[in-house]
């Protein structure tokens, strides 16, 4: 179902979207983005990077995974115009990440029906790993 | 800055505030890089067809297929870029190096890359600040990657702030 400008309200919250996480997706991502950093991939040199836990999560990954939940939304009818975002805790391995979005402000700008969210993605615990923002357009 | 609040600004920030630099450009791309990129990024989840169906990206507004806003055309490179100069990076008085932490991005996307698509990339360091954090003195370095298609059309802009203590 195409998701409408018309439709959506400030206040709105998208639909959430998660994924655990472990060394099955982060060597994935390493894989296609060249991303080998020891401390992505052994337990050892996570610790020596000081995460006592061990390996730990790419940020670009969780940047993707606000990407996809936008994507998995809004489908191929809508556009994903601007996404931002600061890392502020780390992706231990096992944990379940999830998205969440809410609207904040629709616009007309430059011609394009524009929706903006403030985004993050949260670990099981509640914990907002990565607080940011989104503006995508919509028919 | 008085004495006693130390700046890691350098020379080499101040000379290069504002200046296109570190041009590169990417090998074409291939529907096997979309496909391959958004099979990893949406694992264990099959990705959206858009990324990797041709018939059905076809009927879409974008009239085939599309890589996903956030791939990098520029991962696997042949020859690695040149990290920057360290002056660029900030710099101790004391010569120590510093340590460094991705603060962030924001990236604003132009029109979509898709196979065949020759990238190239430019960055200027934007600007700084410094404060007073839980990690001691901090500087943080916003920088502006701008990426473009071989038709010149804006694909993706970034400013990304780096941390430096």
């Amino acid at each position: 179902m195409t998701v409408r400008f018309e439709d959506i309200q400030v206040g709105d919250s998208m639909p959430s979207w998660s994924r655990k996480t472990s060394f099955a997706e982060w060597n994935r991502y390493a894989a296609v983005n060249d991303e080998f950093v020891p401390f992505h991939m052994d337990d050892e040199a996570g610790r020596r990077a000081g995460n006592e836990p061990g390996a730990f999560g790419m940020g670009n990954l969780r940047y993707a995974y606000i990407v996809n939940a936008l994507h998995d939304w809004i489908g191929d009818a809508g556009v994903v115009r601007e996404v931002g975002c600061q890392y502020r805790a780390i992706n231990q391995k096992e944990d379940t990440l999830t998205v969440v979005g809410e609207v904040t402000d629709k616009t007309v700008e430059e011609g394009e029906q524009r929706v903006r969210l403030t985004m993050n993605v949260v670990n099981q615990d509640g914990l907002g790993t990565c607080p940011g923002h989104a503006v995508i357009v919509l028919p | 800055m008085s004495e006693s609040s130390p700046t890691y600004v350098t020379e080499a920030m101040r000379a290069a505030q504002g200046e296109w630099t570190g041009e590169r450009t990417a090998p074409p791309i291939t529907e096997t890089d979309i496909r391959r990129w958004a099979m990893a990024t949406f694992y264990p989840e099959k990705p959206p067809r858009i990324y990797w169906d041709a018939e059905h990206a076809a009927t879409t507004q974008w009239g085939g297929i599309v890589a996903p806003p956030d791939f990098n055309p520029f991962a696997w490179p042949l020859e690695r870029p040149q990290p920057a100069a360290p002056g660029l990076m900030g710099a101790r008085p004391d010569g120590k190096s510093l340590t460094g932490m991705n603060g962030g991005q924001t990236d604003t996307y132009g029109v979509p890359m898709r196979a065949c698509d020759v990238i190239s990339e430019r960055r200027r360091l934007v600007d700084w600040w410094e404060r007073e954090g839980r990690l001691g003195h901090t500087l943080y370095v916003r920088n502006e990657i701008e990426w473009r298609n071989q038709r010149e059309e804006v694909v993706r802009t970034r400013l990304s702030i780096g941390i430096r203590y």
